[in-house]
């Protein structure tokens, strides 16, 4: 195999039959979602990627398939590379394959993107919530998640916010 | 010395119960040893050798609740963390009083999202709150010192 | 309000041991309130007597909604949330953003602003190592290093405030360059501070390097091996602890790191005492990269001149109706960005902080996230703590150098 990160890119485009694309002066590797743990088991043993910088998700809300596309980054510290993944999933019925298996600190990544995108990791061990309180409702970096703004409390709006601050103890004079 | 000038022969002191227990109540304060986030690093900056808060009686922090009496709540609380706050004042043992620290345990600060409590008075009574973000240490020695006056001037009829 | 966590066993079981179950070995909770988690960090712990079976870290008490927040505002104005990410690092969460800003809009920075900022983060680096070495040795009971380390990063702290006005969230950096040029007397600060700091190092290094006691309650605790380090996504000093050369400033050398010749410390052994070894040394080599970009510091523009993105200086608004209506365009709508999305790491003083970015072509980010090192340091915790004692739990998370704001954002 050829030493140059273009070379070793598209090999790997042709293996794993993905499409090439650059913006920036970085090229990144969009990859059908089934073919996510064959590639991280290759990148591992076969090319020597041995380090997973990011994983992390992009909501496209409202399009619908594909909803969500994840984003790998992976380094090789012994030979100077690095490698953008991203793999578009369907925004019914998230489901991926975990690459724990080869990526270890993968599992809390995987469970933060589940924590905030409602995607399932397939092989996770622990696909627990992470961030918020186990019983939080919704995912919040979906698109169609509100902010959660909160109005300036004026005197116009004062009895509606001071409502939420039951402990707040004294109030401007009048 | 002027102490033993005021005692005279008789050995005795006259003063009101009210302030006696003030002063004692406001020169011994134990905050307890619990930051959250920036602000708890300028806490522990207005501890340390620069600015010194022991020069004014209010630097043995106590890591238990149990064993303190002003929570000095040093940073932004998040819907996960407002419980555990909460059970930690509940926690501290009578009188008890609680700064907020910085412009997040204030009123949510710069973040105005779902995950803050826009301020930390929606979970326990404040006493003083302290602008800045985060506050200079010199700033929570003065919320502190204005903490101890506001102790100085309570009244016995309002303890219940 | 919601409850407190009441997490049955049920939810945890697959996390710990038969023996927990059976009530052979105790659960015990560490924090989120304790004084030796830097933080908000909750630990549960599985204990066979005194001896570690099982460590299970729980975070997300500090979680801030800075990724949503982010898209919520203008490329200009995110910036001063990304200050309160790692809260000892400011200078560092600026650096990562702006030069993702930059390199998804492609502009260039001038030389001057790029020297300003490498000091700026070298200084910030050791501000943070300070606070690590205070902190972390104050877990293992030597409480005058803290009093020590304290009192030189007050100095680099005022001389942050007197380049930005603020002593830790600074948004001196800013997407195209710097906010405005140092004042006059940065550079005799910074040289005055440069000449104490290695005879205080020193002074640290006599307190501890050599001390029994430290030795004892270091050497081969926490063990991790290269390859395992490399796996779990150990990086910043954590990694080279155990030998990995992989420093993102000489790996993928960003803003003119590689005109300055420094070292990357290593050790071998990827115990506690290796890492607080590599820490020790790095700052040394930041006193070295310091003086090296004060001395050639170059003279010049402090921003890009390209006023698409970049504001025009506040001097030029009163003469030039241009530079005033560009002023007026980007402080109320805005530059829009190129779509497309870009990744950059920086080294922070904890690893690898890298910076995602995408834009859809408009005037916000479409989505920002952090990698941020601290998350995947923290990660390795069980791995690192299995089969030792309670007492150098304290130790290990001293030493992979966690800030819980960088791990929850």
């Amino acid at each position: 195999m050829s030493d140059s990160l273009d070379s070793v890119i598209a090999h790997i485009a042709e293996k794993f039959s993905a499409t090439i694309s650059e913006f920036a002066g970085e090229k990144t590797l969009l990859i059908a979602p089934e073919k996510v743990l064959d590639l991280a088991k290759y990148l591992k043993t076969a090319i020597g990627f041995e380090f997973l910088s990011a994983l992390t998700a992009v909501d496209y809300w409202p399009a619908e398939s594909p909803r969500f596309h994840l984003f790998y980054r992976f380094t090789s510290i012994s030979r100077q590379f690095t490698l953008n993944v991203r793999i578009p999933i369907s925004g019914i019925k998230p489901v991926v394959s975990s690459i724990e298996p080869f990526y270890y600190n993968a599992g809390w990544h995987e469970r933060e993107v589940f924590d905030m995108f409602g995607i399932k990791f397939d092989g996770n061990k622990d696909l627990r919530r992470i961030l918020m309180p186990h019983d939080w409702e919704g995912y919040p970096l979906r698109k169609d998640y509100p902010l959660g703004y909160e109005e300036p409390q004026f005197t116009f709006n004062y009895d509606e916010i001071a409502v939420r601050k039951p402990f707040a103890k004294s109030r401007p004079e009048e | 010395m002027g102490l033993e000038q005021k005692l005279g022969e008789m050995g005795v002191v006259t003063a009101k119960l009210e302030d006696l227990v003030n002063w004692s109540r406001s020169s011994a304060m134990w905050p307890m040893l619990f930051g959250l986030a920036c602000c708890a690093i300028e806490m522990m900056a207005a501890q340390a050798a620069n600015y010194d808060m022991s020069r004014f009686g209010m630097e043995l922090m106590r890591p238990s609740p149990r064993q303190s009496d002003l929570m000095i709540v040093a940073g932004r609380v998040s819907r996960k963390m407002a419980p555990v706050v909460r059970r930690l004042y509940d926690q501290m043992p009578d009188p008890k009083w609680v700064i907020a620290m910085g412009d997040c345990a204030s009123c949510g600060g710069v973040f105005n999202n779902y995950a803050v409590v826009q301020g930390v008075d929606e979970i326990v009574p404040v006493d003083v709150y302290v602008a800045g973000c985060p506050p200079r240490p010199e700033a929570l020695i003065h919320g502190v010192i204005t903490l101890h006056e506001k102790v100085k001037r309570e009244k016995m009829k309002d303890w219940a | 309000m919601s409850q407190i966590e009441n997490v049955s066993l049920d939810e945890i079981k697959h996390l710990v041991s038969n023996r927990a179950i059976e009530g052979e070995t105790m659960l015990l909770n560490m924090g989120p309130q304790h004084p030796s988690t830097h933080g908000v960090l909750r630990l549960l712990l599985e204990l066979d007597g005194e001896t570690i079976v099982n460590a299970i870290p729980d975070i997300g008490f500090l979680h801030t909604g800075i990724e949503k927040n982010m898209e919520a505002k203008t490329f200009q104005k995110a910036e001063v949330m990304t200050d309160r990410m790692d809260y000892l690092n400011t200078v560092g969460n600026n650096f990562s953003y702006c030069l993702a800003v930059e390199k998804l809009v492609g502009l260039d920075v001038p030389e001057r602003a790029q020297y300003l900022r490498v000091i700026l983060a070298e200084l910030q680096r050791l501000a943070s190592h300070m606070v690590w070495l205070g902190t972390s040795a104050l877990d293992l009971a030597a409480m005058s290093n803290y009093m020590y380390t304290f009192r030189e990063r007050e100095i680099i702290l005022g001389i942050l405030e007197m380049v930005s006005g603020q002593r830790m969230m600074t948004t001196y950096i800013r997407p195209g360059g710097v906010w405005r040029d140092v004042p006059a007397e940065f550079e005799g600060a910074v040289r005055d501070l440069l000449k104490i700091l290695p005879k205080r190092i020193d002074e640290y290094e006599t307190l501890l390097t050599k001390n029994p006691l430290f030795i004892d309650r270091t050497a081969g605790i926490g063990k991790v091996s290269p390859e395992d380090a490399m796996s779990w996504g150990l990086s910043g000093a954590s990694l080279r602890g155990s030998g990995v050369n992989y420093d993102l400033r000489k790996f993928a050398p960003y803003s003119s790191y590689d005109h300055f010749e420094f070292d990357v410390p290593l050790q071998t052994d990827g115990d506690v005492r290796a890492r607080y070894l590599v820490r020790m040394a790095e700052m040394r080599q930041s006193i070295r990269i310091i003086y090296q970009a004060l001395d050639k510091l170059p003279s010049g523009p402090i921003r890009s001149n390209n006023h698409k993105f970049v504001p025009p200086l506040r001097s030029e608004i009163g003469t030039s109706m241009e530079a005033l209506i560009h002023h007026f365009k980007l402080w109320t709508e805005g530059f829009t960005a190129p779509k497309g999305s870009v990744y950059v790491g920086v080294e922070s003083p904890r690893g690898e902080l890298g910076c995602f970015l995408e834009s859809d072509g408009g005037t916000k980010p479409y989505r920002v996230h952090f990698r941020t090192p601290s998350f995947d340091n923290l990660q390795v915790l069980p791995v690192l703590a299995k089969g030792s004692l309670v007492a150098d739990v304290v130790a290990i998370i001293g030493s992979v150098d966690i800030v819980l704001g960088d791990i929850d954002r």
